[in-house]
Parts: C-alpha cells; structure tokens; sequence
C-alpha cells in the first residue's frame, strides 16, 4: 500500500513539469494552429535561465524568483520567435509554419551550445527542500510534494485566464473561429503574440521548475518534445484541463510501467496515444475539428496539369546532365547524388499523400526504414540474394502501409498525423528493443549489394534509374483517377463522398502506394549504406521528409524533390563549419520567410509575375 | 617583355623554395565524430587529438611528413557518418578513418571499411561486436571493451557477501550488453547470486524517481550501475534523497569518468566501486606527463576520458604509420598487426592480432568527496587481458577471415 501511494506521488510530481509545457504547446496550437516544434527548446531555454539565475540569486527567495525570471524570459523570447519568425508566414498554407519552428531549434542548439558551453548542468536543488517526508514509511522527497502542490494553481490560474478575462474568451473564440474574431475588430496579431508569449512562458517554467530533479543539458531539447506532443494530443489538442489529464494519466502509467514492466520505457506512452485516438479520436477532452483543414488558409489550390514541352525537355536535360556525372564528377559526387536521389524518392513519397491525398504524416520514416530494414533482415537471417531483398522492401513497407493505414484513415487533420506518429514509434521500438532479430540499436551491417553492381558508378547509375523510376511513377499517379479521386477527398469529403467516391478506400491506396515508394526509397538506402539502424525510423527522419515538402512547396508536384535536393546538398556543405546548424536554421528561416509558398511555388509565382510562365488563373 | 621573364623566374624561384620550406606534402587522417550531437564528450576528444598532432608536428611529424586530421560533424547519423568517411577517402585523400563515440555509427563506418578496404581506427565505440561478432580485417578498436570493465567490477563484486543484485542501465545496445557480461561473469564467480531486479530506463530520458522506487522495492544486497550523463545525475540525486544507496554497495561502470562525475560536484555517490579515470592522483610516468601536457596547453580544462582516447588515438596512428614506412593501404594494415604502442598515457599497449582489439586498460577503484568534487581513491590501473575471454572464445565469435 506504501508503495503504491508513492509510486502514485512520484507520477504526480513528474506530471508537474511535463504539464507546464505542454499546457503552453496545446495553447498556441489551439489559437494560432502552429504546430509549434521549437517548444522543446523552450523548455531547454528555461532550464538554462534557471541554473545561471539560480547562481547568481540566494536562497529561497532567490530560487522561486528566478523560476519566474526564466519563465519571462523565455516568454519574450517567444515574443521575438512569433514577431521574427511566424507573423510572416500565416498566410501561408497550413502547416508550413512548421517548418520555421525547425528552424528556430536548429538555431537555439547553437546558441545554446555558444552561450553555456557543452557539458551538463545539474540543477541547484531547492532551499528548505532538499530532505525527503515518510509517508506511510516510504520515502517521498519534499520537492515532489511542492510540485503537487503548485500544479493545481497554475493549472487554475489558466482556468480562470481562460473562462473568466476577457484575453481568455479572445483566446476560446479564436481557438474555435479565428477569422470571425478578426471580423470583429480584435486585433488578431497581438492576441497571437500574447498567446505565444504565455505558452513559451510555461515552456520556460516548465525548464526551470524541473531542475532540482534533474538540470540543463543540451539533448532536452528534443527529448521532451515527444511526451509533450503525446501528452497534447492525448489531451485534445487546444485543450488545457485535457493536457492536465493527460500528462498526470502518462506519467503515471509510467511510473507503474517502470516498476512492473520495466522494458517498457520506450513505447508505453504511444501505445498510449494509439488506444486514445482510436477510441477517443479527438483526444479525451478534445473538440471535434469543424470542417476541412485544408484548402482554406490561403489561395486555392490549382489544377494540376502534365508538364509542358519546356518542362520536360527541362527534366530531360537534367537526365543527360545525371548520366554523365560518372563521366566528369568525381566518386565522391556519385555517393552525394545517391543520397540526394535517395531523399527525393523518399521526400516524393511523402509529398503524394501530402499534397495531393491531403494526409500528412508525421510518421513516414515508418515505412522508409521499414523497407530498408524488411531487406536487411532477409538477408542477415535468410541469406536472401541482394536482389530479391531489394525487391521486398516495397512490397513490406506497402503490406506495412495497409495495416497502419486501416487505423490511422479514420482520424483527420493533426490526430492523423499522431496516430502515423505512434505506429513509426511502435516500429521503431521494435527495431530498437528486439535484440535477436534486428540487433537493437548495433543495427545491421555488411548489408552491401551483389557483386555486378557493387561499384560506385554502378550503384549510382542504379539508384538513378530506381529512384527517378519512382518520382516519375508518383508523378504519373498524381495524373490517374486515383490522383483524381484522392484530391477530390482532399479537398471536400463529402462532395467527393456524393459524387460516388469511396473516399476511405482512396486515401488507404494512397497510404498504401507512398509506403511502397518509401520503402523502395528504403531498399536503396540501405544497400547504399551496407548498414541499417533505428535512426532511420526516428520521428527526425519522418520530420525531414515533412520539411523539405514544404520547403520545396506544398502545393506544388515537384516540390518534395526539390526541396529535397535544395536541403541535401545544403547540409551537405553546411556541415564543414563550425555553426553549421546556426547557418542552416537562419537559411530555413530566412527560405520560409522569403518564399512562404515553398521554393517551386514562389518561382512559379516569381516567373508568373514576370511573364515567363503562364498560369492558370492568368488569362 | 625581359623583364617579364625575370619576375616569373624570380617567382617560380620563390614558389619553389617556400615549397621546400613547408617539408613535403601532409599526411591525413580522416576523424568523423559527433562534434555537436555529443558535444560534451566529443570535445574533449578532439583537444586530446589535437595536442597529440601538434606535439608529433613538433618533433618532425611522421615519416618526414607532418599530420593533418580532417574532422567532420556526422551529426550523430550513421548514414551521414558513411558518406562523409567515402568523401574522406576519395576526394580529401585521407589515408585512413577514425573517429565515433556511438557504437552505431562506429559499426556503420566498419562496415564500410571491409566493403571498400579502407582502414577504420574505432577511436570510442563500446560496442564489442565491432571486434567480435562483426569484426572484420579493416577494423582496429582502441578503448577498452565493455566486456573487460564489466567483469573488473564483476571480480570485485565476487569478493562481497552480497547475494541479491539489481541492475539499472540505459535501455540500448550498450547497456544491455554491460549487464549481460557482468551477470555473465558474477555468476561465474560466485554461483549463488540473484538478479532480483532489471530496470531498463530510456537512454537520456530517466524516470528517476520511479526506477529507485522500483530498485527499493526489490530489497537487493547491492546495485550494478550502468546509467551515465544526465541520467546518472538524475538517478544519484533521487537515489541519495530517498536513500536508496545505505548500507548497499554499488557498482557503477563508468561512473568514475570526469566526463560523469565532475558534473555531480558535491553530490557525488561516496563509496561506490567504478571504473573510470582518477588524472588527479596520476603522480608520475606517462600518464602523469599527458596531464600535465594537457592542462598546458588548456589552461582552463582538466583531462576527461575523451582527451586521452583522443591522445591515443593518434600515438596509435603515428605508430602504425613509422613501422608501415609508408601510407599504403597494405602495408598500414600490416603494420596493425600486433603493432606496439609505447609511452601512452596508459602505458604500452599493443593491437592483439587475433581481434584487432588494444590493450588499452581502465582505472578500477571507489568514490569520494574531496573540496566539493567526485574524485575516485584506493585506485588501480588494471591491465585488460586477464579479463578477456579466451583466444578460443574469440575465435569463435569473430567471423572466419
């Protein structure tokens, strides 16, 4: 009974930080429909304020004031973000802001890095705090027990901020239609940068109120970002009690999860989510999302059209100029243009269930690193020729897409995107944690391809035939019914649905085929690499596919690939420097802001505007 | 038109004996590591490295050449890691790689290496399969082997009358691994120990307070630790708080590195038997001179674990490189063979032909509080081939060449 009680409090004591800021994420999601992926590094802002102010400030008075201090400080910091960064890209299509936030973490590691060095700082630990209570015998520290008590304030507070000021019912009638409250005459971007303000605020909190349990380092960033995204979603997203719920429901189950199930620390808290959504699919205390997302930030989406002459022999040109590279180029450009391609397939892949289904996944790498690990799994453990393993790392990765597919096809908007989250993660800790099979994370190796096309050229001509093969298949599709009737879905459900559409039925095809593509893109990873490890299937490898799609353009076929290649051979010479992730956040950045309908998009609109391409709307 | 002439002559002249000035051409080296994934623990590494190239510069380079080692960031990818070491290799004509931390990214790179022949120094990976189950001729590792201190702390765990064992260690590969091998060899040692307890939290993502309630509830006699960073930070705090470490003996692989114990300060775990690296009590010898060397030339550092792997890494290569005679694929990879490395900051230590392993050792001793910083006493330097398994064993595990 003890220790049931104080496995209970310790689940309590940790959902205090893990609330803080997620309240923070779920509030800016709810008002301004950002997803907001610099939130973690907030929080690691916070944490850093925190130990520097703590330093410098005695005492009990000094510690809660300086938990305050970097709650402020990184709400204005949060001010700076929103100004800078997201004013200038609202109107640009749904999501896209995402990609800024991506920016916004690469720069804050560096700066990080720059200002507090790379070793880790443990936390000061609270004055007056620091010894433990015995409650039914068991030891239970002070500090966890201040925790308890002030969450429920705060959580209060935010309540009556909510329901009972005027900024909380801007904040609701905001949340639920934010172009009526402009109507009305409230000034949206203010109400916007206060919202940011808070919300990075409670990040900040959320950092600093954390330290005596643990400090600052320079992974938390990143490591936090992912409970916090389960904790909003499970909650319901714009929802502040349901963040409360569920970040006390998570960390509770999670501390039963380590004392009963102890290998369960990677995956409980998605298999979590997955039960959540599909039971609950707009999270326990969410509200449904009133009509479709998509399509309606910003201007129409056009019509789409087969690429004209000039595009072709455009492409055409680009083929000749690949194929001869092994002539001019050294070996090294062959390896580079391999990956390049490699990352378009895969970004391409993407981008035809983005784009045209109007499904976006947070969990592509799912099916990327499932392909390349189905092949090296046949041939570590079944000696499979390298060829007929090629060959089933589609066909797995599609048979993978059509399980996944059938649970995910049910939610909409950013509850399906979670739900494709959950089940990559569930893959993922599948290949992390299944020693036997897949080599945990010592992964695969000496998975290289047969001898008659082990050469570098060779592979590289490979890839290219392969990989363009692929683009152009996606491409082709985007032109056949299916195309069609995945867009009619896209962009009206129910129009598509009375036209006679079997709208489900599309959209799981189209699942489907992106999966294939992608672990066909996986298959030429992974004998181009000759090893396979979990990181292929991480939710930063789902993310990268998702930023080049929009970096090249959302709304446009080719933008993926683009995007893709822009990206690849960026970091691939950004790499060489120093700051080499300050340079590329402030280039991401400033693409965003330069180019907000992606780079094929804004060149589209550029060349239109100057008269050097037609465009459909005008004549 | 004559005088044209005369300035190109005079300036070719000039070219030509700058030319010769600048000794021949360099040697390079190609180091890929995770410079700002793992900054905390990769720069410490790269200033160790670069003491060792400045001081080998310094007495003439190596075979009349100076060396030259070319880093690059892999972000912590393994697939970046391949690409990067390819470029190395064929377009900055680097005559071999190093490099890692990351035992995947170590792997990956081995892999590589056999596939494409070139030779790959494994500068930090623990992971023992790039020598054991997934060696192969082009890989040389030179840090000592999870296995060996595992079973240091094993052989003295063995000497307690501690019965009940609980294991805490970071869910991957590495720590999976370091409680196989200690539980492997305890119970060689000492037949009636019990596991009572494994507790498997995420790497970097510790629950802490709920793993020591879980350690408490099993009531073990003494603890193994594998947890390090912020995890091991975190879990010493809860687990002195809620006095989890009375009266039990722990033992912590690793704990004992400066990497992990300086950032514990005061609240460093007393009395805990660890492997690590007491540079502090160093009084004499090489090891004492690298210290020294060291803080010389970082007035404001104090040497971790990195730095001197860094350092050796380097000794290695240099020494690989005087007895090949030349930088030749071939005649490098003969030179690995049983080659020696004298006056390291270890000691000599040699690459064992049968597992292209060093003999690199570790430092064994027990915790302590000295002016508000976790230093380790009653240290020892161990050698680590007593604790390794038989050549038979080996044999059997590394792939047939």
């Amino acid at each position: 009974m003890g220790l049931f009680a104080a496995q209970l409090i310790t689940g309590l004591a940790n959902a205090a930080a893990l609330f803080l800021v997620a309240s923070g994420l779920s509030l800016i999601f709810g008002v301004t429909r950002i997803v907001n992926f610099a939130h973690g590094s907030l929080y690691m802002l916070g944490a850093y304020f925190g130990v520097t102010l703590m330093q410098m400030l005695p005492g009990g008075f000094g510690f809660w004031g300086s938990v305050l201090l970097s709650g402020l400080i990184v709400g204005l910091i949060g001010v700076v973000i929103e100004i800078c960064v997201l004013r200038p890209v609202y109107r640009a299509p749904e999501l896209f802001q995402l990609v800024a936030t991506f920016g916004v973490i690469l720069v804050i590691q560096d700066l990080t890095l720059m200002i507090w060095g790379a070793d880790d700082q443990i936390g000061p630990r609270a004055p007056g705090l620091k010894s433990v209570v015995r409650i039914l015998g068991e030891p239970i520290p002070q500090y966890d027990l201040a925790l308890i008590a002030i969450t429920p304030f705060i959580l209060l507070a935010l309540w009556w901020l909510i329901t009972k000021t005027r900024i909380g019912i801007l904040v609701r009638a905001a949340t639920q239609d934010r172009t009526m409250v402009g109507a009305l005459g409230v000034n949206q971007s203010w109400l916007f940068t206060g919202v940011f303000f808070l919300g990075s605020a409670l990040a900040g909190l959320g950092g600093a109120i954390q330290l005596p349990k643990g400090g600052a380092d320079l992974l938390m960033d990143l490591n936090i970002i992912s409970a916090v995204f389960v904790v909003v979603v499970i909650g319901g997203m714009g929802s502040i009690p349901g963040a409360f719920v569920a970040s006390v429901l998570i960390s509770v189950l999670n501390v039963f999860g380590v004392a009963y199930l102890p290998q369960s620390t990677l995956v409980l808290m998605y298999v979590v989510m997955a039960v959540v959504l599909l039971i609950r699919p707009y999270g326990l205390l969410g509200r449904e999302e009133k009509g479709g997302e998509h399509g309606q930030v910003g201007e129409p989406d056009r019509p789409i059209r087969p690429a004209g002459l000039v595009g072709r022999s455009l492409v055409a040109a680009l083929m000749v100029a690949l194929a001869l590279i092994p002539v001019f180029g050294s070996n090294f450009t062959q390896v580079l243009l391999t990956d390049i391609i490699i990352f378009c397939l895969f970004a391409a892949s993407l981008q035809f269930m983005l784009s045209t289904g109007g499904l976006v996944s947070f969990g592509h790498a799912a099916y990327f690193g499932g392909g390349a690990y189905a092949a090296a799994l046949l041939v570590t453990h079944a000696g499979t020729p390298m060829e007929l393993a090629f060959l089933f790392a589609p066909f797995a990765a599609g048979l993978l897409a059509i399980i996944f597919g059938w649970f995910c096809i049910r939610l909409s908007g950013v509850y399906f995107a979670m739900l494709t989250l959950a089940f990559s993660q569930l893959v993922w800790s599948a290949a992390f944690q299944w020693y036997d099979v897949t080599g945990g994370d010592d992964g695969l190796v000496n998975i290289w391809p047969s001898e008659w096309l082990s050469g570098t050229t060779t592979y590289y001509y490979f890839t290219l035939i392969v990989g363009v093969g692929g683009i152009i298949l996606l491409r082709h599709l985007t032109h056949t019914p299916l195309g069609y009737a995945l867009r009619a879905g896209r962009d009206s459900d129910r129009q598509a649905e009375a036209t006679g559409i079997n709208v489900k039925l599309v959209q799981w095809t189209g699942f489907a085929v992106a999966g294939a593509l992608a672990g066909l893109a996986g298959g030429l990873f992974v004998f181009s690499k000759g090893s396979i490890f979990p990181n292929e299937l991480e939710i930063a490898k789902s993310f990268d596919a998702l930023i080049v799609v929009f970096l090249g353009g959302v709304k446009t076929l080719s933008g993926g690939v683009v995007g893709a290649a822009f990206m690849d051979g960026v970091r691939d010479w950004l790499t060489r420097l120093e700051y080499w992730r300050l340079i590329l956040g402030l280039l991401i950045i400033a693409v965003v802001i330069i180019a907000p309908n992606g780079i094929v998009g804004s060149l589209r609109k550029g060349a239109e505007r100057l008269g050097f391409y037609r465009g459909e709307f005008s004549e | 038109m004559k005088h044209l002439k005369t300035l190109m002559a005079a300036a070719t002249a000039v070219l030509a004996v700058a030319g010769s000035a600048q000794a021949q051409e360099s040697i390079k080296i190609g180091d890929i590591n995770h410079y700002k994934r793992l900054a905390a623990f990769a720069e410490p590494y790269k200033k160790g490295l670069d003491l060792a190239v400045q001081q080998i510069n310094d007495a003439g380079g190596v075979l009349g050449r100076p060396l030259e080692v070319i880093s690059r960031d892999d972000n912590g990818k393994p697939g970046d890691a391949v690409k990067i070491a390819e470029e190395l290799m064929t377009r900055d004509g680097t005559v071999m790689l190093t490099g890692s931390i990351l035992s995947n990214v170590g792997l990956a790179i081995s892999s590589l290496a056999a596939e494409k022949g070139y030779i790959y120094l494994a500068a930090e990976p623990l992971a023992d399969a790039l020598v054991w189950e997934s060696g192969n001729p082009y890989t040389f590792r030179l840090r000592t082997s999870t296995h060996v201190q595992a079973a240091m702390l094993a052989e003295e765990a063995a000497k307690t009358d501690a019965v009940r064992y609980a294991t805490i260690a970071p869910n991957y590969a590495y720590g999976t691994a370091a409680v196989a091998a200690f539980k492997e060899i305890l119970t060689k040692l000492k037949p009636d120990v019990e596991f009572v307890a494994e507790q498997w939290p995420a790497l970097f993502k510790i629950d802490a307070g709920a793993e020591v309630q879980a350690l408490e509830a099993a009531k073990p006699d003494a603890i193994y630790n594998v947890t390090f960073g912020t995890d091991l930070q975190k879990f010493v705090r809860e687990g002195s708080t809620r006095g989890l470490f009375e009266g039990r003996k722990v033992y912590g692989l690793l704990t004992g590195e400066p990497e992990y114990l300086d950032p514990l300060g005061e609240e460093s775990p007393e009395g805990w038997f660890v492997t690590g690296y007491p540079w502090y009590g160093l009084e004499d010898g090489p090891g004492k001179k690298f210290v020294d060397e060291y803080m010389a030339a970082y007035p404001d550092e104090t040497p971790k674990v990195g730095s001197i792997v860094g350092y050796m890494t380097i000794q290695s290569i240099a020494a690989a490189l005087t007895k090949a005679g030349s930088t030749d694929t071939p005649a490098l990879l003969a030179a690995f063979e049983d080659l020696q490395v004298p006056n390291t900051p270890m000691g000599d230590i040699m690459y064992r032909g049968l597992d292209n392993q060093s003999t690199m050792g570790a430092y064994v001793g027990t915790t302590a509080i000295k002016d508000g910083k976790g230093v380790m006493v009653d240290w020892e330097y161990k050698n680590p081939v007593p604790y390794m398994p038989s050549d038979e064993e080996i044999k059997a595990k590394r792939p047939a060449e």
